[in-house]
């Protein structure tokens, strides 16, 4: 009678273990790793894009982006060009969504013109660099559907499968550092075929308000183009107390005059 | 004189805004300047001889366009400045304006900016029809998109509701047409002097508009109301036969839709205007769709389809009765920014059209060289603004440098 008692327990350990699927546990992950960053409220960076040819020639770009976080919906962002000169001005303003596409406005300053954006390119790159639209918007956990793989040297790797099907990824390996905040380490990207495009590496990771960690170098690698895009983010403010009012289409053609 | 007249009435708004900023400038924190300067190098060629006497045929031209910006206060007051010059074969081309010159304040859910400053309502592509606040400056582009600095009071507020944007214009701007060595005239070249106004009090009319603006979901609407000064004057033939020119007061509603659908842009804008002389109804409608990143390296192609209807009487600045636009914007999304939009206007009622092409492309980090192609082909002869530009089918390139 014991021993059965005793197997019945061991038995339930084990089906309780074996309850947490591979895909329970990367969506768990996913949301701790969300649950880490809540409470930012807004922030703003200075963003120095170096686009770096198969021939290793470079081009620079600089961007000051602020955002906006939201709970009930996706985060909205602003994005201001700074150089080159002849953008300068140039700014987006994205509404994210966890659910449907996102909401996207372009102001172009010579014309002082706000145009509503369709969103539905993401797959295509962001001014010329190897970062994708959708790489760049609001990650949001609703946005892709998950699969723990593996544990390795206190990464969690899992792989997410986007749910929109204009996504250009059929999956991404994503190295979460359970020790730090659920950051994550870097993301490799699979094209539509299944074959390796790019990586991206975060690095010289540093922590704000004793809760944020924010990566101040990104750095993606194409395996097919072997072009190389780096962003380098300085000035991170928490303090800059953001509201609703800084991510409308005033704020938008006022930040790009 | 004509300089020295605009000159004084520049300097009340200088005079105005030094008002502010010095007031501004008392809670200020940190100051951030910011200076620009586009030097721009312009060659436009007309391959035919023209139609009228005195024409010319080969315009170099050089344009200067420096900018300045002072923020403080977190960005949220700012003072704004950006002029221009341009040197060129026609002396009516060679001008300069203050295209912008203002203080902007914003706090909260309303935003105040007062000076000289442009403002661009509207959607579609081939005519911007609700765009009314500022005159167009017609001697720097064909297709209208350059305007002159308007002086204005802006008071924008942002509600749950849309926001509300009330202006206050209290000076008239009038049009410049080009000189007889230009192009793009009319035979008699139109002296912008001898063009009178309705209103007795002419250019200082106290003129007035208001725009509610809001999106929900897909939509993006835009509803505005002007009451003042046109900006296009209308050309009357009096009894004996003169032409008798003038801006008239009008009023004129406009309404502009956009509904953004996965990669569809639906487009309408519409408006009445309505003064003593004339009424009119006008409207674009239409769709732009983009094919993106089809080659799986950014490559964007864009198709849009529009179509055009206006009124009015043929006396008016207008070819556009009924007509359909068709055009591509393609856009290469590489590091220099190479995009390229071809497209023609066809007139549905006589074999008039026009097709454009415009390409731009950045050269390294610092420079921007553009081509534009405009063609006039199979002017119907009863057209009665299109007939004069048969003859000036042109190339512009232009190469510009910012420093």
């Amino acid at each position: 009678m014991k021993k059965t008692i005793i197997t019945v327990v061991a038995l339930s350990i084990i089906g309780f273990a074996n309850a947490q699927t591979p895909e329970q546990r990367g969506l768990d992950i996913a949301k701790a790793a969300e649950k880490a960053d809540l409470g930012f409220n807004s922030s703003s960076v200075q963003l120095k894009m170096t686009l770096k040819n198969k021939n290793g020639q470079t081009s620079e770009r600089s961007l000051t982006t602020r955002t906006l976080e939201l709970t009930e919906d996706g985060d909205k962002s602003l994005i201001v060009f700074n150089s080159p000169k002849d953008v300068k001005g140039t700014s987006t303003l994205t509404f994210t969504h966890k659910v449907g596409s996102d909401d996207q406005w372009l102001y172009l300053p010579s014309i002082k013109r706000v145009k509503r954006i369709s969103s539905n390119n993401k797959s295509g790159p962001f001014v010329g660099s190897e970062f994708a639209y959708e790489d760049l918007s609001s990650q949001e956990v609703e946005k892709y559907s998950y699969k723990f793989l593996e544990e390795k040297n206190g990464l969690l790797i899992v792989e997410q499968d986007p749910v929109d099907p204009k996504s250009g990824y059929t999956r991404r390996l994503v190295s979460y550092n359970k020790n730090k905040g659920y950051r994550i380490e870097k993301v490799e990207f699979y094209d539509r075929k299944n074959a390796l495009l790019k990586t991206l590496t975060y690095s010289d990771y540093k922590l704000y308000k004793n809760k944020f960690w924010r990566a101040s170098v990104f750095n993606m690698v194409n395996h097919q183009s072997n072009k190389e895009t780096r962003l380098e983010f300085k000035d991170y403010n928490f303090d800059v107390n953001l509201t609703d009012d800084d991510f409308s289409q005033v704020a938008l053609k006022r930040a790009g005059n | 004189m004509k300089i020295l007249k605009s000159s004084y009435h520049i300097f009340i708004f200088l005079f105005l805004l030094t008002q502010f900023s010095s007031y501004a400038q008392e809670e200020d924190n940190t100051l951030v300047h910011e200076f620009e300067l586009e030097l721009e190098a312009e060659y436009r060629y007309f391959p035919n001889q023209g139609a009228f006497e005195g024409q010319k045929d080969h315009f170099p031209s050089i344009a200067i366009q420096p900018e300045y910006s002072l923020q403080w206060n977190d960005g949220y007051e700012s003072i704004n400045a950006t002029g221009f010059f341009r040197l060129d074969q026609d002396d009516n081309r060679t001008h300069w304006d203050i295209r912008e010159l203002y203080y902007q304040k914003a706090k909260n859910n309303w935003e105040l900016s007062i000076g000289l400053k442009k403002i661009f309502w509207g959607v579609t592509e081939s005519n911007h029809l609700v765009d009314i606040i500022n005159q167009t400056d017609a001697v720097e582009s064909f297709d209208g998109e350059d305007k002159l600095g308007q002086p204005m009071i802006q008071y924008t507020l942002s509600t749950n509701y849309g926001n509300f944007d009330i202006f206050y214009l209290p000076y008239h701007r009038k049009r410049v047409f080009p000189g007889e060595k230009g192009r793009l005239r009319f035979p008699l070249v139109i002296d912008e002097d001898a063009i009178n106004y309705e209103s007795s009090a002419k250019e200082w009319r106290q003129d007035f508009a208001i725009r509610w603006s809001h999106f929900f979901g897909a939509f993006d609407i835009g509803l505005s109301h002007f009451y003042g000064n046109g900006r296009e004057p209308l050309f009357a033939f009096d009894t004996s036969g003169n032409i008798n020119a003038f801006y008239p007061v009008i009023n004129q509603t406009g309404l502009d839709l956009q509904v953004t659908h996965n990669a569809f842009l639906w487009k309408f804008e519409s408006i009445y205007r309505s003064s003593e002389a004339q009424d009119f109804f006008a409207l674009v409608a239409g769709l732009e769709y983009t094919f993106s990143n089809i080659n799986g390296n950014g490559l964007d192609i864009g198709v849009l389809g529009e179509y055009l209807y206006d009124d009015r009487d043929e006396l008016a600045l207008n070819a556009l009765q009924n007509d359909i636009f068709f055009g591509s914007r393609i856009a290469l999304n590489d590091t220099q920014d190479t995009s390229i939009l071809i497209g023609g206007i066809a007139d549905l009622e006589s074999s008039s059209k026009i097709f454009s092409i415009e390409g731009s492309r950045r050269l390294g980090n610092s420079w921007k060289v553009e081509l534009e192609g405009r063609f006039f082909s199979n002017i119907d002869n009863s057209e009665f603004i299109l007939s004069n530009f048969r003859e000036d089918t042109f190339l512009r390139l232009s190469i510009s440098k910012f420093f």
